[in-house]
């Protein structure tokens, strides 16, 4: 029934590629376990389009292997169970995947996981002193700055960032600033409100 | 309901109690279960509006690496809910309503899902589905809105009615006849809807999903699949916004739970942003026709109001546009019409403020338009013709305090400054305008069963299958039983979210606090009356009592005629050896009360705003919401949902607008960066008030509903400051700068 006619001899498909090239090449000089390890063709595949990353997320090391096209995003949620960063777009468009990096904000979903080598990753579950919360994510909660709560962690990510960059001396400097972070519930006054207070508290963030 | 309950006296804070979880990061939505081993799938789409798949080329796909499976529809299991007829052709089994993923090769509407990659990583799934090609064969298609609506032969009636006489407006001293056009407008919610499968055995089937209603998406997959309801267990625990697109299943959430049957695995499938435009509905496209006549004195004479809106080619959708004018004004003649124009594109759903959004748009902007022609302020012209009982059917309001919110608004907002004639008022070269306008929704009380369980550490859960996809049900839930049994807010949580409890409502209609907020009302006085009961009992000094002697009041029981006597409820429960008891209750949809009385919660906005006379951009100034939405229970997380509306009206006026390419019958927009939804600095000062009255009828708590009218009534209050501010009445939504210039 199904037609797969066009099995197709003009581009050959990247696991067939590998099969005839690079796997057999490395395959004759590697080692005996990772023979028994490349069992089959996925798996050699798998083992040569990884690379190893180390990357330390909250404070803690992780030494990893992942394949370049993984984006921070997805490496945090689906390798490091790391789910409080959200995926609102995977685009860069809505902000819900905000970390620091380095102490930055970035989009994670913009950024592959391998660019960030040897960098300091701060997503927020990485906030709060153990039971003390951050004083944004606080502020946050006595605002009421969210309702469903699925964009708070990148606004939260992104608020710590707009004070510290020095964008959060009046309510019109903090919507300008904070309008990569879309929130489909409509909170941004009381995140405005909220960032307010934090940044009029002082306390170091 | 014990009398000394006093919801604005609350001692108790109302940060939401799930508001740690959120803040932190643990707070887990639909796709964030992990489990082991698991997959990954990703949809391949059609690229064409309407045909049929020729033919599929998956064999660079199935050869990715990774690939686990694809389905497609010539591999898909027969699911019984997808070929009703096939077991039993003469009676109608269960149907799967609308489309029946993989079923056929047939195509309606760009965008439609025509396989599923499963792989081990969501990378190769994703690589993989990029490997699929389709080839198809095209049919003619209508995407074209406009051009659809002029054919006859293409609409399907979908009710009429009239009060009095027809076009009565016709005869009136004064009259405006107008179209109002709205575009495609989208959910898009924050989160990507996702369904997370996993069988357990052939039979034993759980899934964690984005789902407004646990219970409906039980309902629908059991019978769907052919499984008994208690063998599917649905988990909805947190939910990142919906506003109506989760109400029902689509077709992603059967396709995860094939995928799952046929690789074995839980199977996870996320969709794109871009799909979830084609894919979960969306707010109608919509023309309407509305002509209102008045007397000079303002009295309405006849409202006709005729609409049309689009549906797909294979479910008919149709919401309530026309109805408020059957209802929101007092006038003796009305005559309205509605129907539905199919086109090659996906069902459209319920989308926040269903019907009465789009329907307000036309009545409360025709309403504005009249007022300057009789010369009338609007509010006033409102007030003349303020409807003291439901126009249509005679019966009085539970509660109406929409004069109040006439004046606290027209207050707050300066109303005072509104200039009588539009484009007259500067302030610093801008040209500034006042508009108001007014919303409404259905109001109710819906079934709902809730269980309480009081444990001797002076704790209480109380559970209900119900969502909370923003709003805080969990914290009005939560509320309310504080209140109800005198105990802190920190000694109760309030658990949902999961088909294995008690069957709450679908989160809709604004109706969760009433239903839910009943049941657990119901719960809270059996529990109590249950304590009286092992008082008398258990207790000697209680034992001569009858139940109607002994009082609960916040934790404690006592002889109503002498308050010496006394015992907390922990101590009872630790003296009678039981660790906790428990209660589950019912309460029963307002159907009685609904032959008695008209059920409505109102709002009105006010807004003000400025408007580049040169470059027509708009700047809002201020909006100032206000509504009758009964006794308020949760004052904050209340005043956010009417800001959150606010925010939603400001991107249906202003800026939201799906765009259809029609040569391809092909979204164009469907992302963040082409479909614009408000951010923040598009958002001005936002002020609530509420009546804040209880409603006396429809629940024992008092409250109306909120979610809904934050949004009705929005965008004609924008488009109403837009005519004041430069004399332009713009009827075609959004109205962005370049319909100011022309
Ligand atoms: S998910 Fe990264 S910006 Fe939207
Ligand atoms: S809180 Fe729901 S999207 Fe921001």
């Amino acid at each position: 029934m199904e037609q797969e006619y066009k099995e197709n001899c003009a581009g050959e498909s990247r696991r067939d590629f590998l099969k005839k090239s690079t796997a057999l090449a490395a395959l004759a000089t590697a080692t005996p376990v990772l023979l028994k390890a490349a069992g089959n063709d996925e798996k050699i595949a798998g083992y040569f389009e990884k690379i190893p990353l180390q990357l330390e997320v909250n404070g803690k090391v992780h030494n990893l292997s992942v394949e370049p096209r993984v984006t921070l995003l997805d490496l945090l949620r689906e390798q490091l169970n790391l789910t409080g960063t959200k995926k609102g777009c995977d685009h860069g468009q809505c902000g819900a995947c905000t970390v620091h990096v380095d102490g930055r904000r970035i989009n994670s979903c913009l950024s592959l996981a391998v660019m960030n080598e040897g960098k300091n990753v701060t997503t927020i579950e990485g906030l709060a002193d153990g039971e003390k919360l951050h004083p944004m994510q606080e502020s946050f909660i006595k605002h009421d700055g969210f309702q469903c709560g699925y964009c708070t962690p990148g606004q939260i990510m992104s608020a710590i960032a707009c004070v510290k960059e020095g964008h959060a001396n009046s309510v019109d400097e903090i919507r300008e600033f904070m309008s990569g972070n879309i929130c489909r519930c409509g909170a941004y006054p009381n995140i405005v409100d909220a960032i307010m207070e934090v940044k009029k508290g002082g306390q170091p963030l | 309901m014990d009398k000394e309950i006093n919801y604005t006296e609350s001692y108790f804070a109302d940060d939401r109690v799930d508001g740690i979880e959120k803040v932190t990061g643990k707070a887990k939505f639909a796709a964030e279960h992990p489990l082991a081993e698991m997959a990954y799938a990703v949809f391949v789409c059609s690229t064409i509006p309407k045909g049929a798949i020729k033919n599929m080329v998956l064999y660079e796909a199935r050869n990715a690496p990774g690939v686990l499976d694809i389905i497609y529809y010539l591999n898909c299991p027969t699911i019984p809910g997808h070929r009703p007829y096939d077991k039993d052709p003469n009676k109608k089994g269960f149907e799967w309503r609308g489309l029946k993923v993989f079923n056929d090769n047939i195509i309606y509407s760009n965008g439609q899902p025509i396989a599923l990659v499963i792989a081990d990583t969501l990378e190769r799934a994703v690589y993989a589905a990029s490997l699929v090609k389709a080839e198809y064969v095209t049919e003619d298609f209508i995407t074209d809105f406009e051009k659809g609506k002029k054919d006859e032969a293409l609409l399907k009636k979908a009710g009429d009615y009239k009060r009095g006489e027809a076009d009565a407006y016709k005869t009136a001293a004064v009259f405006v006849e107008d179209e109002y056009t709205i575009p495609i407008e989208t959910h898009n919610p924050m989160e990507l809807h996702a369904t997370t499968a996993v069988w357990e055995g052939d039979n034993k089937l759980t899934v964690y999903d984005k789902s407004q209603g646990p219970k409906g998406t039980q309902a629908e997959l059991a019978r769907n699949f052919g499984l008994d309801e208690k063998n599917v267990r649905v988990v909805t625990e947190y939910v990142g916004g919906a506003f109506g697109s989760a109400l029902r299943s689509w077709p992603h959430v059967p396709a995860a739970v094939i995928a799952a049957r046929k690789v074995k695995r839980p199977v996870k499938l996320v969709l794109t942003r871009e799909q979830m435009f084609t894919m979960v509905g969306y707010r109608p496209h919509a023309w309407q026709k509305i002509a209102i006549g008045a007397g000079k004195d303002g009295k309405l004479v006849g409202i006709s109001h005729h609409a049309i809106s689009n549906t797909s080619t294979y479910e008919d959708f149709s919401e309530g546009i026309v109805g408020v004018s059957q209802f929101l004004y007092d006038c003796p003649n009305v005559n309205t019409s509605y129907k539905l124009l199919p086109l090659n594109i996906n069902t459209p759903t319920w989308m926040r403020g269903p019907g009465p959004a789009t329907g307000c748009f036309a009545l409360e902007c025709a309403l504005d338009d009249l007022s300057y022609k009789l010369n009338i302020d609007p509010i006033e012209l409102r007030l003349i013709n303020y409807a003291e009982v439901h126009p249509a059917s005679k019966l009085p309001w539970t509660s109406k305090f929409l004069k109040e919110c006439y004046a606290l608004g027209k207050e707050k907002i300066g109303w005072h400054n509104r200039a009588a004639i539009p484009g007259s008022l500067k302030e610093n070269g801008m040209l500034v305008g006042y508009g108001m306008a007014g919303g409404v929704f259905g109001a109710g009380r819906g079934q709902a069963a809730a269980k309480g369980i009081l444990k001797s550490d002076g704790s209480l859960v109380l559970q209900s299958a119900v969502s909370d996809m923003g709003p805080g049900t969990s914290t009005a839930m939560v509320t309310i039983g504080a209140e109800l049994m005198g105990l802190p807010m920190n000694k109760i949580k309030f658990e949902l979210g999961d088909t294995d409890l008690p069957p709450g409502p679908t989160q809709g209609g604004s109706g969760s606090t009433s239903a839910v907020g009943a049941a657990i009302n119901a719960v809270c006085d059996s529990l109590k009356q249950t304590l009286k009961e092992m008082a008398i009992q258990q207790v000697p000094a209680f034992s001569t009592a009858k139940p109607e002697d002994v009082q609960y009041k916040k934790g404690m029981l006592f002889f109503k005629s002498d308050k010496t006597i006394s015992i907390s409820y922990t101590d009872l429960l630790q003296q009678s050896g039981k660790p906790e008891i428990e209660v589950i209750k019912d309460s029963a949809r307002a159907s009685a009360e609904a032959q008695k009385y008209a059920m409505h919660s109102f709002s009105v906005h006010f807004v003000k705003l400025q408007v580049h006379p040169v470059t027509g951009v708009i700047r809002l100034e201020h909006i100032v919401s206000t509504a009758d939405a009964g006794k308020i229970i949760t004052p904050k997380p209340a005043r956010s949902q009417m800001v959150g509306g606010a925010v939603g009206g400001i991107g249906m006026a202003l800026t939201e607008e799906v765009v259809i390419d029609h040569h391809f019958g092909r979204y164009v927009n469907s992302n963040f960066g082409d479909y614009h939804v408000p951010v923040n600095a598009d958002t001005p000062i936002i002020d609530v008030l509420f009546a804040d009255k209880p409603d006396p009828i429809i629940n024992p708590m008092g409250s109306k509903g909120i979610g809904e009218i934050a949004l009705v009534g929005v965008a004609p209050a924008i488009a109403n400051a837009v005519y004041n501010a430069t004399g332009k009445r713009v009827r075609e939504l959004p109205i962005t700068p370049d319909k100011l210039l022309s």
